[in-house]
């Protein structure tokens, strides 16, 4: 049994980003950038499930430049069997990247895509329930917890309200959540027996997938900055502050 | 002119609070605006959103594959009925996020996600990377699917009446997903999402014993509890009370930080609140640079004596 696990490269969690000043973007030049944290765990839950022995392969796939290579080789490090690279020079949208792993999905005949549920960049949270849609088959979104048995999967959902739990039948699309496991430190050797890993590579042309209409970004800005506040020294300062605020 | 259809999010038979939200940008996009009741009964849920402000008409749609917030099962349901709209709002909270792709995909159109501000019936700002850019984006031609983020709107009042109407859709159950269960945290304490006061605790309680001298101050004064990723990942409280960006995002009128040092991830939760106090033994943590009132010192003993004089 075969699971798809995408990948996407982003500015690395730990960067303060920074807008440009003409508002055309954010930074991304000379800034560190790796797998998206969701997707680490993603890739995780993945190999976690091949150990099980519930699934046999797993196939790591990315869209983007040819520095997007760097991402496939750390899915490989962590225990990707096989790594699609599906080269695009421009931005990716959700909608497009969703009909390209719909695409591959179909191609390999997976049983399930593992995604995480969101890019720390554009914070979209569509692509794996988008792929859900246009393969008609079920999605679990914001997993804490699988529980993958044979043709099925039990899912824990972190919602609003609480945990909610889902049966599906596979196939099936899973986007992982935070609290779904914690990803492992890559090893050197594993690191280094990734870097000899061939990788595929294919083109949206390739898969038959058509761009979609793109939302257009007109400009970035930095967000609104706080006004400082102000210290106080002792409990009866903030009560007192409270109440010249009237909030007490 | 804009026909905006706004999906309405509830459970056991109440219309969840952020329907009014989602009506405020609805109003803001301008147009005529109807609320969707999908349920496998939603009579109680179409009469609530009746009332609020700005509806032209409530479209209620009762069928049984309808009875659990199955995405699957919605949005076949919601793709039926919104031909002839030219927008689809969901709220953006985690029914919404699972739910509105589906729909947008299915429709063959992009998704806007977290809209925060309403410029016209297609231009809308929204934040990336965890709300530390906003970009303003322009949707395509074609229906506009969009998630509304919140925390950025303040709810319409129920100060309307709208007529309801029944609609009928095809829809059957999908096969390959049963709804097992939910487990919710029932607390009588007021919801995190619509408190106008919420008090937050961190990793500095140390347990979730620890936590009860949050709880003695939150009911106090009336507010909701939430708690930091921290918090939540050592197991002191149950996920559903994070706050943050990958938790809840929250605009109460007054937030109470407590033993939370302020990552990028928390501040991204709270950034629309009115008022922001931080307690914090240490003076240099990141959360008093977004304070508007900090106080340095041990929880311990700030927050009952804090407890015994508001």
């Amino acid at each position: 049994m075969k699971a798809i696990v995408s990948v996407k490269r982003v500015v690395d969690y730990n960067v303060r980003i920074q807008v440009k000043p003409d508002g055309s973007g954010v930074v991304t030049d000379g800034v560190k950038m790796s797998m998206n944290p969701f997707d680490e765990i993603a890739m995780e839950e993945a190999v976690r499930l091949k150990e099980k022995g519930k699934i046999t392969e797993i196939i790591a796939v990315t869209i983007g430049g040819a520095k997007n290579e760097e991402t496939l080789r750390t899915a490989l490090a962590f225990g990707a069997t096989k790594a699609i690279h599906i080269k695009d020079e421009g931005e990716v949208q959700p909608l497009t990247a969703a009909r390209a792993l719909a695409a591959v999905f179909k191609k390999e005949g997976a049983s399930l895509l593992i995604a995480g549920k969101q890019a720390i960049d554009d914070d979209a949270n569509q692509t794996g329930q988008m792929v859900a849609a246009l393969l008609d088959i079920a999605q679990a979104t914001f997993a804490g917890k699988v529980d993958v048995d044979g043709n099925k999967a039990t899912v824990v959902r972190e919602v609003d309200a609480g945990l909610e739990t889902l049966e599906v039948d596979l196939p099936a699309v899973i986007t992982a959540d935070l609290r779904l496991n914690e990803p492992r430190y890559l090893k050197l050797p594993d690191i280094m027996k990734a870097k000899r890993i061939p990788i595929e590579a294919t083109t949206l042309a390739d898969l038959g997938v058509t761009a979609a209409a793109a939302v257009k970004t007109v400009k970035t800005v930095p967000p609104p900055s706080r006004s400082k506040g102000v210290m106080v020294k002792t409990v009866d300062d903030l009560v007192a502050a409270l109440k010249a605020k009237g909030l007490a | 002119m804009s026909k905006i259809l706004v999906i309405a999010e509830h459970a056991e038979g109440k219309l969840n609070a952020g329907t009014a939200k989602v009506l405020a940008a609805a109003t803001q996009i301008g147009g005529e605006v109807t609320v969707l009741v999908l349920a496998a009964d939603g009579a109680a849920v179409a009469a609530e959103a009746a009332k609020l402000a700005g509806v032209a008409k409530v479209v209620v749609a009762d069928n049984a594959a309808l009875a659990a917030p199955v995405a699957a099962n919605l949005a076949p349901a919601i793709v039926e009925l919104a031909a002839g709209y030219s927008h689809v709002l969901f709220p953006g909270t985690t029914f919404g996020k699972d739910l509105a792709p589906r729909v947008a995909a299915k429709l063959g159109v992009p998704q806007i996600s977290d809209v925060m501000a309403v410029h016209s019936a297609s231009s809308f700002d929204r934040p990336i990377y965890a709300g530390n850019a906003i970009t303003t984006v322009e949707a395509p031609a074609g229906t506009v699917v969009a998630t509304v983020r919140l925390a950025s709107f303040t709810a319409v009042a129920a100060t309307g009446s709208a007529a309801v109407e029944k609609a009928s859709v095809s829809v059957t159950a999908a096969t390959h997903t049963r709804y097992v269960k939910l487990e919710a945290q029932k607390s009588a304490r007021p919801d995190l999402q619509s408190a106008a006061k919420v008090v937050s605790g961190g990793r500095a309680l140390g347990s979730s014993e620890n936590f009860k001298v949050i709880y003695d101050f939150a009911d106090k004064i009336g507010a909701g509890v939430g708690a930091s990723r921290a918090a939540v990942d050592s197991g002191y409280v149950p996920n559903d009370m994070q706050v943050g960006q990958t938790g809840k995002i929250i605009a109460p009128e007054l937030y109470f930080a407590i033993g939370i040092s302020g990552a990028i991830q928390h501040l991204a939760g709270i950034k629309d609140a009115r008022t922001i106090v931080a307690i914090n033994k240490d003076a240099e943590a990141p959360i008093f640079e977004v304070a508007d009132i900090g106080l340095v010192g041990d929880l311990f003993t700030v927050v009952p004596e804090l407890t015994a004089k508001l």
